[in-house]
């Protein structure tokens, strides 16, 4: 290489970029990374103007919700809305407002929480372990079990449930919901329990303990991170359940969604937009909450549910 | 005494998982069974053993409401999951390029599956109500001739379900997807750029083809997802405007609880339940055959 | 036109200073290695020549061209990975041309170059399978075939063989160096095998926290190592090191050890003389020292015998003297027993002497 090439190829360069390359590559603003944040952005507009919709439109009076203007912001600003979605507003006969519904939803999804990972964890446990026989067809059972549609099995669910004397009760719908999470719950507590070394089991057998004990003393200290999964994923979808909660409740218990339905879709008259949309938002708060707190868990807990095999 | 030891453990076993066994069996065994033996029946609103043949299923397939209802699925079902995987790759692909405040977006692209079915589909039905939503909005910024309102109009109403659907479900699969691409070894990417493959059809060639297993899990979970969907369209739609977003979910509760047709709604499970079992068996013979070839190869 | 020059090239992650003002100079059709341990930063300068990277400072010259600022594809490199890297969903012959199908290269230019190239890296065979159904060998092989169709001058290899197994990797180095004879391009390889930098080598960088602590031919460097880091790093079983201080800086140098006993270095090329009683370490490789007191050097030791290893073609020693251990090469007949003292004997033109402070060559 001589120095006459050098030179030449030099102001070659300093054509293309104007100073002699050396150093940090200037950082050129190049539309192809102003594309990407660009529809980044317009995809976040796409999925967050619905609920500004909702939330600004829930502030406002209903004069002013006439008006149109969707994406104002409340020339006059009022709570009523909210006061009157949890307290005012009519879920068919009674016009209690929501909260009866959040505490029906409460009353229902705590329960049905704990015992869905309760039972799936010894599943996944028992499945990873001590896979006696038939252990994997029955799992095999409940995994084509995930597949079948709601629809095809809730008539004779149903009827078990009033031959049982358990239709239209909490206990009712406690069990449907056990039900329905366990196949995937018992797959990720399964996949979960499969990481575990097995030489810790092999401890636990060694020094004596039985099926209970290292289950109780060995493996639910180790299963935070794969519970707290679990948690997430029961209460977004218990919480956010309508189906089960309407037919197998009872009118007594009905969770929040079906009465956000009632209060919505089944009042005559004169809609009420703002509490209407107020409702909705409260409805949506207790999983949004759980979502934002959890952040990367949820994340997790998808990736994990969705990891299957 | 070894083994009497171990046989009692092994009970142990066996009594914990009573659960999965009584559920297994009982729902979906016994369950799937007297579905299909009251879909042979003349049940009204309570089970009745009076057997008339496939008179049921005849009257189904001869129901307008059914036969749109399986037309909606269809295109529901293939529309929202075709857009499904195709948005949530784009966002999956460029969320994949090194942004700042990417965990902030992928909040933003995820919660509306925090979200309870019934709660988007009221969103989108005010989002789409002529008389409130986007349509309103255009119309008092000046724009009056512009048409946003796919769930007044009967042909129609099925595309503002898809949009809500989509909504609620892109950011899902593009989580999915966006683990499976972050899986992929770095040094393919070297590879790439060395050979000079320019980024985008390095992300459609290259990465794509490497990410069939999360496609698949996506895939899997939209199809599951479509197949039950009952929440949303009572929330947007009610099945209307008339009967023209019924859907075979919607069909057989109803039938079940309203029209007290019970008979009915069993044969139209029993319809639902078909494609799965096809899908099911396909695919489990896919992988007979693959588990074989393996062995063979060993 | 095919070298490689670097000049003060700096590259750091956020804080972490990885690389400083680095020089190196490859002439064309040279094999240079860049040898050194984990986090040396020879990966990094490699990644930087390659253009994966980008520097803070300096400036990277390929073929005559400052292509400081160019992308990888623009600098007429081909490069091979440590984990082949290959496109798993393609056949081999996909891998081979998917970048000359992408720069629209003509078909029969395409075809011509596969041919060329399978036949010299004996693939052909194999064009049809995809990845997975090639061993490992036969892996690189096809990796080694995708830089080599891209027709350029300059080949970087980042630790290609270690992933293979112990006897692959013999086989594949043999090739690698029928490849280098046979095509003459320039081939900038990274490695910490250092029996893979000495036997492919035309010339070694050895490196070690991001700077070149030699760059010279591989019987330089074993020879003749420039400071302490690159004699204890290169040579397996590694160099003696015994510590002591050097007296008699007129006349007759030797490094006096703890106990007062003199090793004599007379012979040794000082390059600079040291101050009087200046801390150093002498070293001296193990087949260096003998202990036939006929046909060895006129300096000697005293090596406290603890163990002999058996190695099969001849045995290793290791006793001590003073304070330090050393090893020593005997043959396969020699009777040594542990507890024995023995008389070492060496030639100090041939041993290196090191400043106990700085490390560098006195």
């Amino acid at each position: 290489m001589t120095t006459g090439d050098a030179t030449l190829t030099d102001a070659a360069a300093v054509t293309r970029w104007g100073v002699e390359p050396s150093g940090v590559k200037p950082r050129r603003f190049s539309p192809a990374r102003l594309g990407i944040y660009g529809f980044l952005i317009i995809s976040a507009a796409f999925f967050l103007i619905p609920l500004y919709v909702m939330v600004v439109t829930s502030l406002k009076t209903m004069p002013e919700i006439r008006l149109g203007h969707l994406f104002n912001l409340p020339q006059t600003w009022t709570f009523q809305p909210w006061i009157d979605a949890w307290l005012h507003a009519c879920t068919g006969r009674d016009c209690f407002g929501l909260h009866p519904g959040f505490l029906n939803s409460l009353k229902i999804t705590v329960p049905s929480v704990i015992v869905s990972i309760i039972i799936a964890s010894i599943n996944g446990y028992a499945l990873s372990f001590w896979r006696y026989k038939g252990a994997n067809i029955f799992f095999g059972l409940l995994v084509f079990g995930a597949f079948v549609p709601y629809q095809v099995v809730i008539y004779p669910l149903i009827i078990a449930a009033r031959e049982a004397g358990l239709f239209s009760t909490l206990a009712a719908i406690i069990i449907v919901h056990t039900i329905f999470g366990m196949p995937i719950l018992t797959l990720l507590f399964r996949n979960y329990y499969a990481s575990v070394p097995v030489e810790l089991f092999k401890a636990g057998r060694v020094d004596g303990a039985g099926f209970w004990q290292i289950f109780f003393r060995i493996m639910v200290p180790m299963s935070v991170p794969i519970t707290t999964v679990a948690v997430i994923l029961q209460v977004t979808g218990i919480w956010n359940d309508f189906l089960f909660g309407i037919v197998f409740a009872g009118r007594s218990n009905w969770p929040m969604t079906v009465q956000l339905n009632n209060i919505v879709n089944t009042t005559t008259g004169v809609r009420e937009y703002n509490v209407n949309m107020a409702a909705t938002i409260l409805t949506a708060a207790v999983p949004l909450a759980v979502y934002f707190i959890s952040g990367r868990w949820f994340v997790r807990g998808i990736a994990a549910g969705a990891v299957k095999g | 005494m070894a083994e009497a030891r171990r046989r009692r453990l092994k009970v142990q076993a066996v009594i914990g998982t009573l659960p999965m066994i009584a559920v297994g069996v009982g729902v979906y065994i016994i369950g799937i069974a007297f579905t299909f033996y009251w879909s042979f029946t003349n049940s009204k609103l309570f089970p009745s053993y009076n057997f008339v043949g496939l008179e049921q299923y005849r009257r189904l397939w001869a129901s307008d409401r059914w036969l749109i209802a399986v037309h909606n699925i269809w295109i529901f079902g293939g529309l929202l999951i075709a857009f499904n995987l195709v948005f949530g790759y784009l966002l999956a692909v460029f969320m994949d390029q090194r942004i700042r405040q990417e965990d902030l977006f992928r909040s933003i692209f995820l919660y509306p599956f925090a979200m309870s079915l019934i709660v988007t589909g009221l969103i989108w039905q005010w989002m789409l109500d002529p008389n409130l939503g986007i349509e309103l909005t255009i119309h008092s910024l000046g724009w009056t001739s512009f048409h946003f309102s796919p769930l007044v109009d009967p042909d129609t109403a099925i595309y503002g379900l898809v949009l809500a659907g989509i909504w609620q479900g892109s950011g899902v699969t593009m989580a999915i997807l966006l683990a499976g691409l972050r899986g992929i070894d770095a040094e393919i990417w070297k590879a790439a750029k060395v050979d000079g493959i320019p980024t985008w059809r390095a992300y459609l060639f290259i990465a794509l083809p490497m990410i069939r297993g999360a496609l698949a899990t996506a895939f899997v979970l939209q199809c599951v997802g479509v197949v039950r969907v009952y929440d949303l369209i009572i929330a947007m739609t009610g099945g209307g405007p008339g009967i023209s977003t019924s859907m075979p979910a919607v069909y057989v509760i109803e039938m079940i609880t309203s029209s007290q047709n019970v008979g009915q709604g069993m044969a139209a499970a029993m319809m639902m339940l078909l494609p799965i079992i096809a899908v099911l068996a396909v695919g489990g013979v896919a992988m007979w055959r693959r588990n074989r070839r393996a062995r063979a190869a060993a | 036109m095919a070298s490689v020059s670097i000049k003060k090239l700096g590259v750091s992650f956020g804080s972490l200073r990885v690389l400083r003002d680095l020089d190196l100079d490859v002439d064309q059709g040279e094999f240079v290695v860049l040898l050194g341990p984990s986090g040396c930063g020879k990966s990094t300068l490699l990644n930087a020549i390659a253009g994966l990277l980008d520097v803070d400072a300096g400036q990277v010259w390929i073929g005559g061209k400052n292509v400081t600022w160019e992308e990888p594809k623009d600098r007429g490199i081909g490069m091979v990975f440590q984990s082949y890297a290959l496109y798993p969903r393609m056949t081999a012959e996909g891998n081979l041309t998917f970048g000359l199908r992408v720069a629209r290269v003509p078909k029969d230019e395409i075809a011509r170059r596969v041919e060329r190239t399978s036949e010299l890296l004996q693939i052909k065979p194999l064009l049809g399978r995809r990845p997975s159904q090639l061993s490992g060998g036969q892996r690189q092989r096809v990796a080694i075939g995708r830089a080599l169709v891209r027709d350029v001058d300059v080949f970087l290899f980042d630790e290609p063989l270690s992933n293979l197994d112990a006897k692959l990797r013999t086989e594949l180095r043999v090739e690698l160096k029928k490849l280098h004879n046979q095509l003459g391009s320039t081939m900038i390889y990274v490695t910490h095998d250092q029996i893979e930098a000495l036997t492919l080598a035309d010339r070694i960088a050895v490196m070690h926290a991001g700077v070149i602590q030699q760059l010279a031919t591989p019987k330089e460097i074993y020879r003749r190592p420039l400071n302490r880091f690159v004699a204890g790093f290169v040579g397996s079983p590694s160099m003696n090191f015994i510590e002591g201080k050097l007296v008699g800086s007129n006349g007759a140098p030797a490094l006096q050890l703890g106990g007062g006993f003199e090793i004599g270095l007379t012979g040794y090329g000082f390059e600079r003389m040291p101050g009087e009683g200046r801390p150093a370490a002498l070293g001296v490789r193990p087949e260096q020292i003998t202990l036939h007191p006929n046909g060895g050097g006129a300096s000697t030791f005293a090596v406290n015998v603890s163990l002999i290893d058996p190695m099969g073609a001849d045995s290793l020693l290791w006793g001590a003297v003073g304070t330090d251990t050393v090893s020593v090469r005997i043959g396969p007949d020699d009777e040594f027993s542990p507890g024995d003292t023995v008389t070492a004997h060496f030639l100090p033109e041939h041993a290196s002497v090191f400043d106990a402070e700085t490390g560098a060559r006195l």
